[in-house]
């Protein structure tokens, strides 16, 4: 690790004025992701400042019949949350399918949002990466792709999201709540917030370097069944190669999201349409225009079949 | 307690210093300057710190680069935790901080500023084993025993939240009571490495335990 001064944040604006200050700053929360990158100097801020601190650690109902969730909520309480559980199961489903527990009690909903990609070529100094050293290049296009992304990924960069929560999150609208160090707060619907990495992939997503996440809001219940399946290389542990968040209501209509096929949550709310008809017909709408490598190909078929179980599992479950 | 002021020097370090001269072997001891009595004068790089350990009251001055596991192990000489791949992929750093088990060498040290922490010292000694000690002693749950501390201290957060009805990814109903069943098991205990392949016996000490408290 690259040495960094240190301090403790106390108010949100003044964590963002703090990083705002000093050009090497960033924002420290659960740190799992981010200490993990700065050994091996992937990240290398020269100050962090830490936000544990901060008043942001709970849940709380909204006027609208909906949670405010504050941004250093840990994945496990997220998950384990009663009204999170019951009337928003595939968060709680998809919390739980990321990452060990150990993780989950660190980890929090903010740096969640923002966790970078696994790709083994961000993570692998030696080799060119435009995510990692803008123009430098991109390692993974004629790599081993197995991983990457099949659809919404550049010449630049065909990285994934790792986010399971954040696939969650797309399917249920929620809207991420920001803080400036001038103290203007905003609200950024998650269809926004994660960028497709274009000739820019170092920049993930539309917050401002000194914009602090307080929380995110969910929209009231929707109802439906919730269903969040994982396909991975083990049964536990490990990033999706495929993931579908599904909310699906008796008369067969619903949302749909995939996670593990592009560089943010993918859905297409006109795909869902199709619902009714089933899973060939959504993906066919969702997948549409899919630039899959030779090795990640298998990802259009396993996208069909997983969304094809989850729709099972939510009538038999209904 | 006072906190221990001279670091054992592991068996790496040992090898930097046989490699040295004797006049380098004082930079080449990593936390020397840390902990030393008369305190350095605090640069922008090093922070104070208390930290209770195992019920123990700790004062420290570290390098803010300093993790959680490596204060335990380099600076308090707490070195029954383990650092197995200090990515937070193996579990073998697990330690319970403010009650919740977690990967000790993906924290700062400075982020536990006035916190506790329990390691594997702080359950049980060998007159007086945790309940999950003798249960991994009697189940023969591990071979070389590496990964053993983390996955006690991983077992011990796992009961816990089976306790507090946190559900798993194999539960089959998100808003019924956590069942105590092997694959629960199995699950919440994913993110503990074992590479000599005890995890079926580590599963059956744990079910012992688990099951006499559930």
């Amino acid at each position: 690790m690259k040495p960094f001064t240190y301090e403790r944040a106390p108010s949100p604006a003044q964590a963002a004025a703090a990083v705002a200050r000093q050009p090497g700053a960033k924002f420290i929360a659960g740190g799992t992701n981010l200490l993990d990158l700065m050994k091996l100097q992937i990240e290398a801020p020269t100050h962090l400042v830490d936000v544990n601190g901060l008043a942001l650690d709970t849940i709380e109902p909204t006027a609208d019949g909906g949670l405010r969730i504050g941004a250093l909520v840990r994945n496990t309480d997220l998950a384990a949350d009663a009204r999170v559980r019951r009337d928003y199961g595939v968060l709680s489903r998809a919390l739980l399918a990321g990452a060990s527990g150990q993780l989950r009690n660190k980890a929090t909903t903010a740096g969640n949002l923002l966790q970078r990609t696994r790709c083994p070529y961000f993570y692998d100094t030696d080799q060119p990466c435009n995510k990692r050293q803008p123009g430098s290049g991109c390692s993974a296009i004629g790599g081993i792709t197995r991983q990457h992304a099949v659809i919404g990924s550049s010449t630049a960069c065909i990285a994934t999201n790792p986010s399971d929560m954040a696939v969650a999150m797309r399917v249920l609208d929620a809207s991420v709540e920001t803080v400036r160090p001038d103290g203007q707060a905003r609200v950024i619907p998650i269809a926004d917030f994660h960028r497709l990495p274009g000739d820019t992939p170092h920049i993930e997503t539309v917050l401002q370097r000194d914009e602090l996440i307080t929380g995110v809001t969910l929209p009231r219940p929707v109802g439906g069944t919730h269903v969040y399946r994982k396909v991975r290389d083990r049964a536990s542990y490990a990033f999706a190669l495929v993931s579908v968040a599904a909310i699906v209501q008796r008369d067969g209509s619903g949302r749909v999201a995939l996670g593990g096929v592009a560089h943010k949550p993918w859905r297409v709310e006109a795909a869902e349409a199709a619902l009714p008809q089933g899973a060939r017909a959504v993906t066919a709408q969702l997948l549409a225009g899919a630039q899959p490598t030779h090795d990640n190909a298998f990802k259009l078929p396993l996208a069909e079949r997983a969304l094809g179980a989850a729709l099972l599992q939510a009538r038999s479950a209904a | 307690m006072e906190s221990p002021t001279t670091p054992l020097i592991s068996r790496r370090d040992a090898l930097i210093v046989g490699a040295a001269t004797a006049a380098a072997v004082s930079s080449a001891v990593p936390g020397t300057a840390a902990a030393q009595p008369a305190p350095l004068a605090t640069t922008g790089t090093q922070m104070k710190l208390s930290l209770t350990v195992n019920g123990q009251a700790h004062a420290l001055l570290l390098d803010t680069r300093t993790t959680l596991l490596d204060a335990l192990r380099e600076h308090l000489n707490l070195t029954g935790t383990k650092k197995g791949c200090d990515h937070g992929q193996c579990g073998a750093c697990t330690v319970i901080a403010d009650g919740r088990r977690i990967n000790s060498c993906l924290t700062l040290a400075v982020m536990h500023d006035g916190g506790q922490v329990t390691t594997i010292e702080g359950l049980g000694t060998p007159q007086q084993m945790h309940p999950l000690q003798a249960a991994f002693v009697k189940h023969d749950g591990y071979q070389c025993g590496y990964c053993t501390p983390g996955q006690i201290c991983s077992a011990v957060g796992v009961i816990d939240e089976v306790q507090r009805g946190i559900p798993s990814h194999v539960s089959a109903d998100l808003n019924a009571r956590p069942l105590l069943s092997a694959d629960e098991l199995r699950e919440r205990m994913s993110g503990n490495i074992c590479r000599c392949g005890a995890y079926t016996n580590i599963v059956d000490a744990i079910t012992e335990v688990a099951g006499g408290r559930a």
